[in-house]
């Protein structure tokens, strides 16, 4: 087995090192009866060829050959091969969790940076060295904000990603953590006035997403004082980082929760993408997840080490601050590459390209007649249509066009059917955005 | 450290002493920010096909920021040499071997890498029509069918993006199906040998944590264990073998005892490594439990991540695991089942870590039931490690080792060098360390696995290098305290970075 690093006399020779006959002698302690006989039922072996055509052969099963204007929370953004080359260097992607600094130096330096940038992106004074991904993420900075206020009680706009919510549900449900969720005005927003007759007496948080699943900005700073004035703390989730390249920064936030796949990371059916919390100085402590910082060795040299660990799962145990250990380090560095690799101008570049498709798709779409945007609410590269069909029949009639058209939000919001999501970012070419609005134009033309 | 350490170190590497490594140049960098110059950009995009539009005006003039204060300004060449750089500092499986016990090191395959990537794969959408993604379905269906043979369960889910989020998983199915049985029960047993994760996850689920001592063996009390197993428990998290890298012989007894009283069995998989195409967890009364299949199935470890905690479970619980669920339909046709009424709910957005799930499928089909001769080998490694290192160092549990073996410090002790020095003048020698101080069982612990994707050559240097250094303990014990001597800092003040943590750049 080309993997395995032994010839049959070299393990002839450590057996007889050990001391034993045969292998089965080093697995004695297993009772006989529990011991497996034959060899596993399972495919293979196989060689590398034969590897690269089943997983081809499976790819070759899946959407290639079509657009796709699906985003809500996953994007379709330019990835630089840099990056992709650079997270493939053995030292990035074969090395452990940096805890021997000495060694780790280069895992460390690049989280203090991913750190940093996360930071200056979204206005907030700390944060750590990522998250699962968005949804966890959330999560815990819900977790988190019980822990900070000692109240239990939530209250979650129901504009946040549906999925994001689910998963809170099933984190929040043993932990006496009641959730309350707030309905959605004309603009797409949180219902301001659903949220004002909330009583706030138990309420740890006010949980928004901004953009949020409608693809509309919520108004962070008007949130934050209405969550403060009850004695609660603004989080907010975001899903679409690019739009932090010109929208302004959650700063009255006082957690936020992001998901980083935009920035260099392929949508891979779902994951491994890369989350993050960034919150206040002064709630460090009560942060989830590993932290790089800044450190001296005995002769004044400056290195990067884990740090503040006692918040954390091997060594508190049961008094954690969370159970998470792995994180998605290798990611967070693809992000942070691709940060860097923006820059100050590509990144306002790429968010301004994006604004400019999304506006100009929503304008192609809009001239069909019946198709209206559905919230008025400013949108950042994504937002939701009205059509005078449900979308799931519009969507099997673009198939044929070899589109894979809006996301039909009914799923999650049943009154919604005729409602649809549409997202454009950057590498979405004019002549497709044209295409997608002369085939519905053409479908709604054609009668049921 | 003084000159003459340093004179010491050159002249032992000069001597040859050390075999598998020599100094070597490496370059200087700041932190990125600190090269940074306005004006300068690695990336840009094709020109803009639509109208650009004023977004001051789209957004509104209060809803826009101004330019992102300190974002570095560099150009693509310099950015590269940064980042490469930056991965010469690092220790990596890819240079040698990473004997971190818990952890399972072991080669990661680079045809992984490659399909990973695939166009078709890699940019898949999770809310494409599900006629649109039997490719990534059957990839998910065939790792569950394999998952499910190693581990002789019977239901699955790949949800789980962690180890912790698995066991997680586990646990609120347990609690679901106690719930459905009329009574959640309060309480979660876990051996004191356990990892952090198990406790810290138990919380979450929300049950109380009652640690369990180990006998003088290292293995659970069963006799003990009868006192502990009341209606309250919920079950026992199990690591099997245990972080003595032990086989725990009266786990079916165990199982008995839990189920018995109606508790649950849990195994923490993370030694599957130990096990795979040996026994299954499944025939051992195991009734749920997860594997991190970034540690056995050779998925990499990226420097903290990304992993997957698949969780596998015996039929009973199969209604309470977390949706979507992957089915085939009829077949040949897959899709996500998503209307399951007893199910616990969602642990994490969309379908998991694909991209980790079908690496772990890559290395599975590399193998096939030759899985054993990969165990068998990781075993033997191990074994070999302990057989020529054991007269050196202290051995506390004198159990049969399977996957790793720990060690203790007490005999370096004597000389004032403990496990974290000797792990540290490791690096010295060219190694990353082994796992340091863990087990809790273990004051002083040497946690050592090696994996099977090491040479007997490789062994021995590790062999020669760490009684080289019990020597050193012995003779030179300020060399080895002081240690590491050849990396670009050297042991960083911890305490005073946690005092006032610097945990961002400022300009």
């Amino acid at each position: 087995m080309r993997y395995l690093p032994k010839s049959p006399s070299e393990r002839r020779e450590m057996l007889d090192a050990i001391g034993v006959a045969t292998v089965d002698e080093l697995f004695q302690t297993i009772p006989e009866k529990f011991r497996l006989r034959g060899p596993l039922n399972l495919p293979g072996p196989l060689s590398e060829p034969e590897i690269i055509d089943y997983f081809k052969a499976r790819a070759a099963e899946n959407s290639s050959g079509y657009t796709s204007f699906l985003g809500a929370g996953i994007y379709s953004h330019l990835r630089s091969v840099v990056t992709d080359a650079l997270i493939q260097r053995g030292e990035f992607l074969t090395s452990y969790t940096p805890y021997q600094a000495e060694i780790s130096q280069g895992t460390l330096e690049a989280i203090f940076e991913f750190q940093t940038l996360i930071c200056q992106l979204t206005g907030q004074e700390v944060a750590n060295a990522s998250m699962y991904d968005g949804s966890t993420a959330l999560t815990e900075a819900v977790l988190m904000a019980e822990r900070l206020t000692s109240r239990h009680a939530i209250l979650i706009a129901r504009t946040v990603h549906p999925e994001y919510r689910q998963v809170l549900q099933t984190y929040a449900r043993h932990l006496g953590i009641t959730i309350r969720e707030i309905g959605f005005s004309s603009t797409g927003q949180i219902d301001r006035a659903a949220l004002a007759q909330e009583s706030f007496a138990d309420v740890a948080a006010v949980v928004v997403q901004s953009p949020n699943f409608f693809g509309v900005t919520e108004e962070i700073s008007q949130l934050a004082e209405v969550a403060h004035a009850g004695g609660a703390l603004l989080v907010d989730g975001i899903t679409e980082a690019v739009s932090l390249g010109i929208v302004k920064p959650p700063a009255e936030a006082d957690i936020v929760a992001m998901e980083c796949q935009s920035f260099g990371v392929a949508p891979s059916y779902g994951g491994p993408h890369v989350g993050v919390i960034a919150t206040r100085d002064k709630f460090v402590r009560q942060l989830p997840g590993r932290l790089a910082g800044q450190a001296f060795d005995a002769e004044g040299r400056r290195g990067f080490v884990l740090t503040l660990a006692t918040r954390e799962q091997h060594i508190r145990r049961e008094k954690a601050t969370s159970n998470i250990c792995t994180n998605e380090a290798l990611f967070a560095l693809a992000a942070t590459i691709h940060m860097t690799l923006l820059g100050k101008q590509g990144l306002r570049e790429l968010a301004e390209q994006n604004l400019a498709k999304a506006r100009f798709a929503r304008a192609e779409l809009e001239k069909i007649p019946g198709v209206r945007r559905a919230f008025s609410g400013p949108t950042f590269n994504e937002f939701v249509l009205e059509f005078p069909r449900s979308v799931k029949m519009i969507n099997a009639a673009l198939l044929r066009d070899k589109i894979i058209g809006p996301l039909a939000i009914g799923t999650a919001y049943p009154d919604q059917t005729k409602r649809g999501l549409v997202c454009v970012t950057e590498t979405m070419p004019r002549a497709e955005i044209e295409r997608l609005a002369s085939c519905i134009k053409h479908i709604l033309e054609t009668p049921i | 450290m003084s000159e003459s350490l340093k004179t010491e170190q050159d002249s032992a590497l000069e001597a040859d002493k050390i075999k598998k490594a020599r100094r070597h140049v490496s370059q200087n960098e700041g932190l990125i920010f600190e090269k940074s110059a306005p004006g300068k950009r690695g990336i840009e995009f094709p020109p803009l096909d639509v109208p650009a539009v004023d977004a001051a005006r789209e957004l509104g003039k209060e809803n826009i920021r101004a330019e992102v204060e300190g974002f570095p300004e560099v150009s693509e060449i310099e950015v590269v040499r940064h980042f490469t750089r930056l991965s010469t500092w690092n220790y990596a499986i890819d240079l040698g071997m990473y004997p971190l016990g818990s952890c399972t090191m072991k080669y990661n395959p680079r045809v992984n890498e490659f399909v990973a990537r695939l166009d078709g794969l890699a940019s898949e959408h999770p809310y494409q029509p599900i006629e649109l993604s039997q490719g990534c379905l059957r990839i998910l269906s065939d790792l569950q069918k394999c998952l499910l043979e190693i581990t002789g369960m019977e239901a699955v889910t790949l949800e789980p993006v962690a180890g912790a989020q698995g066991e997680l998983t586990g646990l609120l199915m347990i609690r679901a199906c106690l719930e459905a049985r009329g009574n959640p029960r309060k309480i979660v047993l876990i051996p004191d040998s356990a990892h952090g994760t198990n406790p810290a996850s138990v919380v979450i689920a929300g049950y109380e944590v009652r640690n369990i001592k180990s006998n003088a063996r290292g293995q659970i009390d069963t006799d003990n264990l009868r006192e502990f197993v009341t209606d309250d428990v919920a079950a026992l998290m199990l690591t099997n073998p245990s972080t003595l890298g032990v086989y725990e012989e009266r786990i079916a007894e165990i199982a008995n005892i839990l189920h018995e009283r109606g508790a649950l069995l849990y195994m923490d998989g993370a030694n599957m490594n130990a096990l795979a195409g040996i026994t299954r967890p499944g025939d051992l009364g195991v009734d749920v439990m997860h594997l991190n299949l970034h540690k056995t199935f050779s998925t990499p470890h990226g420097g903290g991540g990304p992993g997957a905690g698949p969780v596998v479970a015996k039929k009973f619980l199969e209604p309470y695991l977390p949706v979507p669920v992957v089915i085939e339909k009829e077949p040949g046709k897959f899709t996500l089942d998503l209307n399951r009424p007893k199910s616990i709910g969602r642990v994490r957005a969309y379908c998991g870590n694909f991209g980790v799930l079908l690496r772990a499928l890559a290395y599975t089909l590399a193998y096939g039931p030759g899985i054993r001769q990969a165990t068998e080998d990781a075993v033997v490694n191990a074994n070999y490690l302990r057989k020529k290192l054991e007269d050196v160092f202290d051995l506390p549990y004198n159990l049969p080792s399977l996957h790793e073996v720990v060690f203790s410090d007490a005999r370096q002790k004597k000389y004032g060098v403990n496990t974290m020095d000797i792990a540290k003048r490791l690096i010295d020698y060219g190694f990353h360390p082994y796992t340091t101080a863990f087990p809790l069982i273990v004051p002083g612990a040497l946690m050592i696995e090696p994996t099977e994707s090491e040479s007997r050559e490789e062994c021995d240097l590790f062999v020669e290098a760490m009684r080289a250094i019990a020597d050193e303990a012995e003779k030179n014990p300020e060399l080895v305290k002081t240690a590491p001597h050849s990396t670009r800092v050297g042991r960083l003040d911890e305490v005073s970075a946690a005092r006032k943590p610097v945990l961002r750049w400022k300009p």
